[in-house]
């Protein structure tokens, strides 16, 4: 917690990182909220007072973003998929961080053979392509968010891993480390009490990086149709409007969801670099 | 190095088998039965039974995870459960297409994205620097299927300039081969994924370049080499950039390979049929020995691209200790 609260200071005094501090706020409360905020069923089928669909209308008040083929309410989509963009995206960096900090942190500090393994097996899954894994993944067992959270962290983890090795390797050599062992520390005692803590701020870089990676991703296993078939997505948003064959004839299905991936995953991308300023202060700009 | 090369291959080969046995394990062990469509429940049980040994589904599965390797030493990916044909036939021009489609956009987006970055670094400070990251950072964040959407929306349905999908206009090479790559048909087709793809990646290379630019600004020998009274550019381009290569020439070999493994949504948006398009249509038509070939082969091109981003980083950092 401590950490955390020194994480936001440290990003809110970065300008950058403070309005992307607040766009991530906003989506938060967009996440939390949507469903309520959302004026329609995003799945109901609107009509109009004459009792036709009101299928592919434009913005207007009553549709803030106009309606989609089957004239659905394309604003309370967008609200709704606010909340499996966080879900999925927050589910998967919190298990990739955990994968990949543990294993980084066990093979960086004792070398050697166990090193040598756990690198090999790094190396196995960095050969592993990442979506299209995903994919056979999601046709094989079944199309679901659990499944999806599942398969985007067993390929992620492996470059948090790396980055974390490294650091460790470095760290190993320190004379605190040194003097830990001198006091008659135990390995892991060094390796969680000496040691993790200071690839904790990396740690939480690489949290940020996955997250942006991750919510990225969920888009895209959405928009090639593997997403939960029972989940709004801003993926599978783009994924009706593609395969509607008419989304020629209205930009306002398409282009609000991109933004709204591309705004969310910037300011995380943001308070990543942020970070990434304060701990290593060379890659300020002058 | 000779060892070191060696040491690295001898990893390679065995990333490489190991990707070949978890997949095949994978793709007979997930639930779901591959010859469930295939083989038709109408069948009489005789003829099913028969169906199953005319692909060998009626061996032990160890037996087959041999016959699997034996062949794929020979190129051999097996029976197409579609069309019954081998599943090399397919492959071939698949991969060209996404090697002509990903391979050239990579480059230009390293050349653009390298001399890019270090420009902004070289100009640090100004509005312009804040303005192109801040609009790399948006468009690496935007998701690359999306940003197609939007170009055939543009480019293709508004302004007319260019086909919205496929290599060649459809019908013009009923059968497919190596004389459509000479059209300018097929060039006509390239250019919008070809614009898109490179766009979207020339994102990282431009902004990784600009933060080690930054700090390699800050060193002894740059400074020197001012002080000698050489040309600014001199001093950007052969002290400067030069220096600052490493990063970039590490990441590529790697970055081509997400690439590869990511051309699967581009050519979606596009229809563009590539390895990526053959895979989901294998899925949806449940035609598994396809799925799994293309899936294979983005792999190898995926554990090829590592391997020689080992190889560049040790050739390129002499302060690498080869063990």
């Amino acid at each position: 917690m401590r950490m955390l609260r020194s994480f936001l200071a440290a990003v809110w005094d970065i300008p950058s990182g403070r309005i992307a501090l607040l766009v991530l706020g906003v989506f938060a409360v967009l996440a939390m909220f949507g469903p309520w905020i959302a004026p329609f069923d995003p799945m109901v089928r609107n009509y109009g007072a004459d009792g036709r669909l009101i299928r592919l209308s434009g913005p207007s008040a009553q549709h803030w973003l106009g309606t989609t083929l089957m004239g659905r309410d394309i604003a309370s989509q967008l609200l709704y998929g606010a909340r499996p963009a966080f879900l999925v995206g927050g589910m998967t960096a919190i298990g990739t961080v955990l994968i990949g900090l543990n294993i980084g942190l066990i093979a960086g500090y004792f070398g050697g053979r166990t090193d040598a393994i756990l690198m090999r097996i790094t190396d196995i899954f960095l050969g592993l392509p990442f979506l299209p894994f995903i994919i056979v993944v999601l046709a094989m067992s079944g199309r679901s968010i659990w499944t999806i959270i599942f398969a985007m962290t067993i390929v992620m983890w492996r470059s948090t891993a790396r980055v974390i090795r490294a650091q460790v390797l470095s760290l190993r050599e320190m004379p605190f480390v040194a003097a830990a062992r001198t006091t008659g520390a135990s390995d892991w005692a060094i390796l969680f009490r000496e040691i993790a803590p200071n690839v904790l701020p990396l740690a939480l870089v690489s949290t940020a990086f996955a997250l942006a990676w991750a919510i990225i991703t969920e888009a895209s296993i959405g928009f090639l149709g593997f997403g939960d078939p029972n989940v709004i997505s801003w993926g599978s948003i783009l994924y009706d409007a593609y395969a509607s064959q008419v989304m020629y004839r209205a930009p306002w299905w398409v282009v609000p969801p991109g933004i709204a991936i591309m705004v969310l995953v910037s300011a995380v991308y943001f308070i990543g670099r942020a970070y990434e300023q304060v701990i290593n202060p060379r890659l300020r700009t002058v | 190095m000779g060892r070191y090369i060696l040491r690295r291959f001898f990893h390679m080969a065995i990333t490489l088998f190991a990707m070949i046995t978890l997949m095949f394990f994978l793709f007979r062990l997930l639930p779901g039965d591959p010859t469930a469509t295939v083989i038709s429940p109408a069948l009489d049980a005789e003829a099913r039974e028969a169906m199953r040994a005319r692909f060998g589904l009626d061996r032990p599965l160890i037996e087959q995870y041999l016959v699997y390797l034996v062949n794929l030493a020979q190129f051999d990916f097996g029976l197409s459960f579609r069309t019954s044909r081998p599943v090399w036939e397919q492959i071939e021009l698949r991969l060209v297409n996404t090697l002509l489609l990903i391979l050239p956009s990579m480059i230009a987006a390293y050349m653009i994205g390298a001399f890019g970055g270090a420009l902004l670094a070289w100009y640090r400070g100004g509005r312009v620097e804040g303005n192109v990251v801040l609009a790399a950072t948006a468009l690496q964040s935007a998701p690359v299927f999306w940003l197609g959407m939007l170009a055939i929306l543009v480019f293709s349905i508004w302004l007319n300039w260019f086909p919205t999908g496929h290599i060649v206009t459809p019908g013009r090479f009923p059968d497919p081969s190596w004389r459509m790559y000479l059209t300018l048909d097929f060039l006509h087709h390239l250019a919008l994924p070809f614009f898109v793809n490179t766009l979207y990646n020339l994102c990282f290379p431009l902004l990784l370049m600009r933060s080690t630019m930054l700090s390699t600004i800050g060193e002894d020998y740059v400074e020197l080499a001012r002080m000698k009274g050489l040309r600014e550019s001199r001093v950007l381009y052969r002290h400067a950039m030069r220096n600052s290569l490493l990063p970039l020439a590490t990441t590529m070999p790697m970055i081509l390979g997400w690439s590869v493994a990511g051309s699967v949504v581009i050519e979606t948006v596009f229809s563009w049929p590539g390895l990526g398009l053959l895979m989901i249509e294998g899925i949806t038509r449940s035609d598994y020995p396809v799925v799994q070939a293309a899936f294979l082969l983005i792999a190898v091109l995926t554990i090829l691209g590592t391997f020689v981003a080992d190889l560049l980083y040790g050739l390129l950092d002499p302060r690498i200790v080869y063990r």
